[in-house]
């Protein structure tokens, strides 16, 4: 049985690391609901067209392609050069603030002061916008993504943890680069919502927005600036899983699995997202684990399950719902009467 | 009092020139006319009160100053200077602090952060020198600090400036709230209603406050008040409105005097 016991730790091991991955995407979910209160359905396609975007301009890719060719009748493709990675990513940056800066001009600056449900809808109305944005910009090819992140099974733990415990650990260096990119996020989010001046004004627009005008925030402001970072953190997001699946548009569809880290970190809380991120994908690896062992699971009942990881995250998150309504580190709601 | 030339009061505060006029402000909210024809001045150093009974217009008449209303018809001067229509932040950008009748502070924040915000716009430093936290962002913060402990002190609020300020009772809340338009050094501060549901000992503490803003920082100070006796006591000069309209303004004792005053206060059969 040690061998069982070993094998579901690095199962687990790299269900903490896939954890890892579902909070990059629900942060952004976060950073955007907590200074505006705005549940914003796109996140995922923000990640997609971040990732489509960093490819394209990697390649050299002509944006607009298929339409200017199908208006002018011309054979653009490329502009037959390639960017080095750090410099694509930078003008992705650059593409992400623009998308911010759109978003609020056309479509929540017109919103001010509507019902949550209204702004709900639309960031619905603005995911399937990007979508097709994304598909006329870049074309609906799956592409392999390389910025130069590591891949592969990283050799050393494997040979240590073989040395040490007579069992080899195979852990992805994507997956460790991702731990650690996402540790850095947090951090320096962190430290700008604290100390900071822009980090102070969004703390105080996420609280009241007569007090902020009052005290000199512009809303507007806040907001392009909460965006940004938002589709900042979306391209980070984008990256890792692009990196790791290819960037497709299935890609969009990530947003669903930070729905369960958000309800069990809480929609309001940064740290949240990473210990809710880590506790579903560490669960959802150690419950597949189980339950479709035969020598476990299959030993006691007789019969095994597969493809779990499909809806634990949702069962578990609705366990979290029925308990703890406001997730493990949303803010508690003080009410005095 | 003439307009231009600075007078000294009887306690020894010294009042200068015209720092602020309304003239002939009109504000409507559809068909309803909150504010009609109203003219008034505040001079720089004084203590300038607008009363008058429930929905004369009074907490309409801050927020246009404040900018969170624009009227449709006439003119805000400041500082000598015709004012553009504004948002709130442009308005408080320029020196001039509010405190609201239903307290607006940041619940989730503590004491000393909510105080904290009141000095944003005296930060200066870029994104860039707050990263790597050198020279100015550094010196800044430090300054703002102080300033920010400064004011805690003098209001007396240093035994909770950790405590989220959601877990404050009222009157503590209203301190709070007050401290924060305190630390942005406004050159006016308006002040909506500071003394709304406060026992007579809450009330007489922040008479007390507010006389010594108004002393020690030399701070102009507009406020609204319901409660006659603390308007007659702290105030040099006071608009009386009603209706929407203006029915008396001058020094509280001419007001006190002034039979349509008496009328809209005490009430009379208008047949």
């Amino acid at each position: 049985m040690p061998d069982q016991l070993l094998f579901a730790m690095e199962v687990s091991l790299n269900g903490l690391m896939t954890g890892i991955m579902y909070a990059l995407v629900a942060l952004g979910f976060v950073l955007i609901y907590k200074a505006s209160g705005i549940f914003n359905y796109s996140q995922g396609v923000m990640a997609l067209f971040a990732a489509m975007t960093l490819v394209g301009i990697q390649e050299g890719r002509v944006p607009f392609s298929h339409l200017i060719n199908s208006i002018f009748g011309t054979h653009i493709t490329e502009f037959g050069f390639e960017v080095p990675a750090l410099l694509a990513i930078l003008l992705t940056v650059a593409v992400m603030i623009a998308f911010a800066l759109f978003v609020q001009k056309f479509v929540f600056r017109h919103l001010v002061g509507q019902e949550p449900i209204i702004l709900f809808m639309a960031t619905i109305g603005l995911a399937y916008f990007l979508e097709g944005v994304s598909d006329l910009m870049w074309g609906s090819e799956i592409r392999q993504l390389d910025v130069g992140l590591p891949q592969g099974i990283n050799g050393a733990i494997d040979n240590a943890t073989f040395e040490a415990l007579g069992y080899g650990f195979f852990i992805d260096n994507l997956d460790i680069s991702a731990a650690i990119i996402a540790a850095i996020l947090v951090a320096v989010l962190i430290a700008f919502a604290q100390y900071t001046k822009q980090g102070r004004a969004m703390r105080a627009v996420a609280d009241d927005h007569q007090a902020a005008l009052s005290v000199g925030i512009s809303l507007n402001y806040v907001w392009i600036l909460v965006w940004s970072l938002a589709g900042i953190v979306a391209l980070v997001a984008g990256v890792m899983w692009g990196s790791k699946s290819g960037v497709q548009f299935s890609l969009s569809l990530i947003a669903l699995k930070a729905l369960p880290v958000l309800m069990l970190g809480g929609f309001t809380s940064i740290p949240g997202a990473i210990i809710g991120g880590l506790i579903i994908g560490m669960g959802e690896a150690l419950f597949e684990f189980v339950v479709s062992s035969n020598d476990l699971f299959g030993a006691w009942f007789g019969f095994t399950f597969s493809a779990t990881e499909n809806w634990f995250a949702y069962v578990l998150a609705l366990a979290f719902l029925v308990f703890r309504p406001q997730g493990l580190f949303g803010e508690r709601i003080i009410e005095r009467v | 009092m003439d307009g231009q030339t600075s007078t000294v009061t009887p306690d020894g505060r010294t009042i200068g020139g015209v720092v602020m006029e309304m003239r002939n402000i009109t504000l409507r909210f559809g068909g309803v006319i909150a504010i009609k024809d109203i003219s008034f001045d505040v001079r720089h150093g004084e203590i300038r009160a607008i009363i008058g009974p429930n929905g004369a217009g009074k907490s309409s008449m801050l927020n246009v100053i404040s900018g969170f209303y624009n009227p449709q018809e006439g003119e805000v001067w400041y500082k000598g200077e015709k004012r553009k229509p504004m948002k709130p932040y442009q308005v408080a950008r320029q020196g001039i602090a509010r405190t609201f009748q239903n307290i607006a502070l940041f619940d989730g924040m503590t004491v000393l952060d909510n105080i904290m915000t009141g000095r944003l716009n005296h930060m200066k430093a870029s994104i860039l020198d707050q990263a790597i936290w050198w020279g100015r962002a550094e010196r800044e913060e430090v300054a703002n600090r102080q300033k920010a402990e400064e004011v805690i002190d003098f209001l007396e609020i240093q035994s909770i400036r950790k405590t989220p300020v959601g877990r404050l009772p009222y009157g503590l809340k209203k301190r709070v709230e007050l401290a924060r338009a305190l630390v942005a050094e406004p050159e006016i501060l308006l002040l909506d209603e500071p003394m709304a549901g406060m026992n007579v000992e809450e009330k007489e503490d922040m008479c007390r406050f507010i006389l010594d803003v108004n002393d020690e920082f030399g701070t102009t100070i507009v406020l609204i008040e319901h409660d006659m006796g603390v308007v007659m006591d702290i105030s040099d000069r006071v608009v009386v409105m009603d209706y929407g309209k203006k029915i008396g303004d001058g020094v509280p004792d001419e007001v006190r005097n002034n039979p349509d005053v008496i009328d809209a206060y005490l009430g009379v059969a208008h047949d």
